[in-house]
């Protein structure tokens, strides 16, 4: 696959290793964060930490818009299959996210709720158009890339005068996000300082790197956009540190084959059509953080599938023990977590960050536990 | 012991109407012992599989038994879809229990077949699965000898549940078992990975590529015999099923206390398969297989084995993929494609596409 | 947070769709969020459509840098 097998080297991987090693300052530590939980699921697949030095340590981000997506939004998904006449199409990984009542949309499926999964949006469009018949819902989530394609298929419905296809906006945003956690770190009393962000790559390709320049700018961190494949972000940490030695707090693009300055105008004007910020929304272990949201325009209110029904408001318990919220924002590791391995594990998640395979504890109970009990 | 075996009478075919394969379906009266029941068994069933058991519609087949240490063993198979690329739920039902009896070192003598079917099967599909059956059947020189049939109301079923049970011998002095893997001994997978949970996964609705990847469903035991013969003293055999070569490590791990060091870049995967996975954002390691296998053996033999395993049409692609460590944890590692080292774990519930 | 893949332009379609090849996977996708595309162009490849294409010439400036990095570690 070309591409895609070249950055995955094992000779590159090691020679950058090696530059990592010898560009950080023994003298210190270097705490730098993957947003993106793709990055996190790459740094854990392919072992990076085992080649990383003792005082370069991941902390991994909120990046996951699966584990962020509060209970109460499953819940709305989980009401709306139970509605009569409805397809509720949904991307794979929301599927096994437990609701309230500790129930998924699978289990929802097995109860005999007419639930589907999808590869793309498009696909929910089609089943809208062969089954007329049906009201077909669309679970959108995810953050900025995936955010345009939403934004085009309801262009599309609209275009198609579909009368039976509407959205759950779910959809997140990146920059937003990023200030809301520096700034908790900033309250914090006892949370250790971030050095540094390895940036989301597919993101920064619809928003550009210019999207995060108010965010470094404002807390003087380095910022450095990485590709996806192992060899990018050993690149970028290694970029990252020599920001940091250098005394820089720059945005640097280190995925310059696909992320620009100015990012997808076509897609940035597309979801300015169609979607508007919310002036808030809750984030699972986050709080509540304004104007870091989407919601469908009122001239599309027609596919909003908030407007076209009625749904319940639910709240959430999180479990008393989770520490969801502290890991997701950099200040525990998993391991730190009373819950994690124990009584919480991929089987029987307790907590938003072990639901989804690109969770913190997802990723370490997976791919992490071989050097932690070792 | 030397046994006479008779050749039985030829029973006479019940009288009755033909079944109309190809424009009728399964109704609930195929399965309540009568007439029509008889006629569904002898027109389809027994028509297909013909052989002197099933010749004398007995409710059971009795057959000597040879020297050498029984060995046993039954699956239910409920794959959607029936019909994919390579092969059918029949195909799959006679390779998977075949290959059950093979990973003992056991030949593989005789299958039984039950089905659950659903009122509203299409008696053309199930006329295909069964001839399917039949020749996979014949081709390993193994015959269906008995078996059963019910119905269910249209709903309660997915179209049609198998499940077959075979019997096999094992001779004197082999003991292949998953407790076997010791540290220093070598892993030896037959061939490519990830054929057939991708072949199935590319069928699905909304992830239909144009390209046609092919279940690699097999019967195993003519390469099991064939390496039993060029290393007789393999310690453990398993065909890597549901859940991967990845879970099947794992099993392995825990019967045996020891773990497992496995190199990325040794595990044989075709380009189309690893491209179906990075497209689908899913781990080939947890891909079913229906006709590949692992072995392991000594680190003395492994050469040996690899070499025959290669001349062997199904273990043309064989490689060997790592090695067993050490390991109270009973932990598979993988080294990464990078160099990187990290666990492969269980699955933990059925593996999905993923976006994010 | 989001799994997306270089794949190759190998036909145009109607509808602002096209056939790319990934590794001898052929798939048919959306190219709406591009300005323009060309048979032979590599995009950037998320939940059926393409982000962005990708920039051949900055990849191999990039490759070539790991590959003068490697140089400069042999002739240490």
């Amino acid at each position: 696959m070309k591409y895609i097998e070249e950055f995955r080297h094992e000779d590159t991987a090691k020679m950058l290793a090696e530059a990592i090693t010898t560009a950080a300052n023994p003298e210190r530590y270097y705490r730098l964060m993957e947003f993106c939980g793709g990055h996190t699921h790459t740094i854990h697949r392919y072992g990076l930490p085992s080649l990383l030095p003792s005082n370069v340590e991941m902390i991994h981000g909120p990046g996951c818009p699966v584990c962020v997506l509060p209970m109460e939004r499953i819940d709305k998904a989980i009401a709306l299959a139970n509605l009569p006449n409805i397809i509720l199409c949904s991307y794979g990984d929301m599927l096994r996210v437990p609701g309230s009542n500790k129930r998924s949309l699978l289990q929802t499926k097995a109860r005999g709720a007419d639930v589907r999964m999808v590869y793309s949006v498009d696909d929910a469009l089609h089943i809208a158009q062969r089954n007329p018949q049906k009201d077909v819902v669309f679970f959108a989530i995810g953050f900025e890339t995936t955010t345009p394609p939403t934004a085009h298929a309801i262009k599309q419905a609209k275009a198609l005068h579909l009368t039976n296809f509407s959205v759950f906006c779910n959809h997140v945003l990146t920059p937003v996000a990023m200030d809301s956690l520096l700034q908790t770190q900033q309250q914090e009393a006892d949370a250790v300082n971030l050095d540094g962000f390895v940036g989301p790559a597919h993101v920064s390709i619809v928003i550009g790197s210019q999207a995060y320049e108010t965010v470094s700018q404002k807390y003087k961190k380095p910022i450095v956009i990485s590709g996806f494949e192992p060899i990018d972000v050993l690149h970028s940490i290694l970029m990252l540190i020599e920001q940091i030695n250098q005394q820089r707090s720059e945005v640097e693009i280190q995925y310059t084959r696909a992320v620009t300055r100015e990012g997808s105008l076509l897609s940035q004007s597309l979801m300015a059509e169609v979607l508007e910020l919310r002036s808030s929304f809750e984030w699972r272990g986050l709080g509540s953080i304004p104007n870091s949201a989407l919601q469908i325009k009122s001239a599309f209110a027609e596919f909003d599938a908030e407007k076209r029904f009625t749904l319940p408001d639910t709240k959430g318990i999180e479990h008393k023990q989770c520490d969801c919220g502290a890991i997701l924002r950099g200040l525990k590791k998993p391991t730190d977590c009373k819950l994690f391995a124990k009584v919480c594990t991929p089987e029987n998640p307790l907590g938003s960050c072990m639901v989804s395979s690109e969770g913190a504890c997802a990723a370490i109970y997976a791919y992490g536990r071989g050097s932690i009990t070792a | 012991m030397n046994t006479v075996i008779e050749l039985p009478r030829r029973i006479k075919k019940l009288s009755g109407p033909k079944l109309n394969i190809k424009h009728g379906c399964v109704e609930l009266s195929h399965g309540s012992g009568g007439r029509a029941m008889a006629q569904l068994i002898d027109q389809l069933f027994f028509a297909a599989f013909d052989n002197e058991w099933l010749a004398q519609k007995n409710d059971q087949a009795c057959f000597p038994v040879t020297t050498g240490r029984m060995v046993m063993t039954t699956d239910a198979h409920v794959i959607s879809p029936l019909f994919f690329p390579g092969g059918d739920i029949g195909s799959l039902a006679i390779h998977g229990t075949i290959n059950d009896i093979a990973m003992a070192g056991a030949k593989p003598l005789y299958l039984s077949a039950s089905f659950i079917l659903e009122e509203g099967l299409p008696l053309s599909d199930l006329q295909k699965i069964v001839a399917s059956m039949a020749m996979a059947s014949r081709l390993a020189n193994v015959s269906i000898v008995t078996g059963d049939t019910k119905v269910v109301e249209r709903g309660k079923g997915d179209g049609v549940f198998i499940t077959t049970t075979g019997i096999g011998v094992v001779p004197h002095g082999v003991s292949i078992s998953g407790d076997k893997a010791c540290p220093g001994d070598h892993v030896i997978v037959s061939g490519h990975i990830g054929d057939h949970g991708v072949a199935i996964m590319s069928l699905r609705n909304n992830l239909q590529f144009f390209t046609t990847i092919e279940s690699d469903t097999a019967a195993l035991h003519n390469l099991v015999h064939h390496m039993m013969t060029a290393a007789p003293n393999i310690h453990c055999l398993r065909d890597p099923t549901r859940g991967g070569i990845a879970t099947t490590l794992n099993e392995l791990a825990l019967q045996s206390h020891v773990g497992f060091m496995i190199d990325e870049r040794q595990i044989p995967i075709r380009t189309e398969v690893n491209s179906a996975c990075e497209l689908l954002g899913l781990d080939a390691m947890y891909v079913a297989n229906e006709g590949k296998l692992l072995a392991i053996v000594s680190p003395e033999d492994s050469a040996t084995l690899l070499t025959a395993m290669r001349a062997h049409p199904l273990g043309q692609d064989a490689a060997i993929i790592g090695e067993v460590i050490r390991d109270p944890r009973c932990f598979v590692q993988l080294k990464t494609k990078t160099g990187g080292i990290r666990m492969m774990d269980w699955l933990a519930g059925e593996q999905l596409p993923r976006i994010c | 947070m989001c799994l997306a893949i270089p794949a190759q332009i190998i036909k145009i379609l109607d509808f602002q769709r096209a056939l790319v090849n990934l590794g001898g996977i052929e798939k048919d996708i959306s190219v709406a969020l591009l300005a323009d595309v060309a048979i032979g162009d590599y995009v950037i490849l998320h939940v059926g459509y393409a982000l962005t294409k990708l920039d051949e010439d900055e990849a191999k400036k990039t490759l070539g840098l790991f590959a003068d990095m490697m140089q400069g570690d042999a002739n240490a």
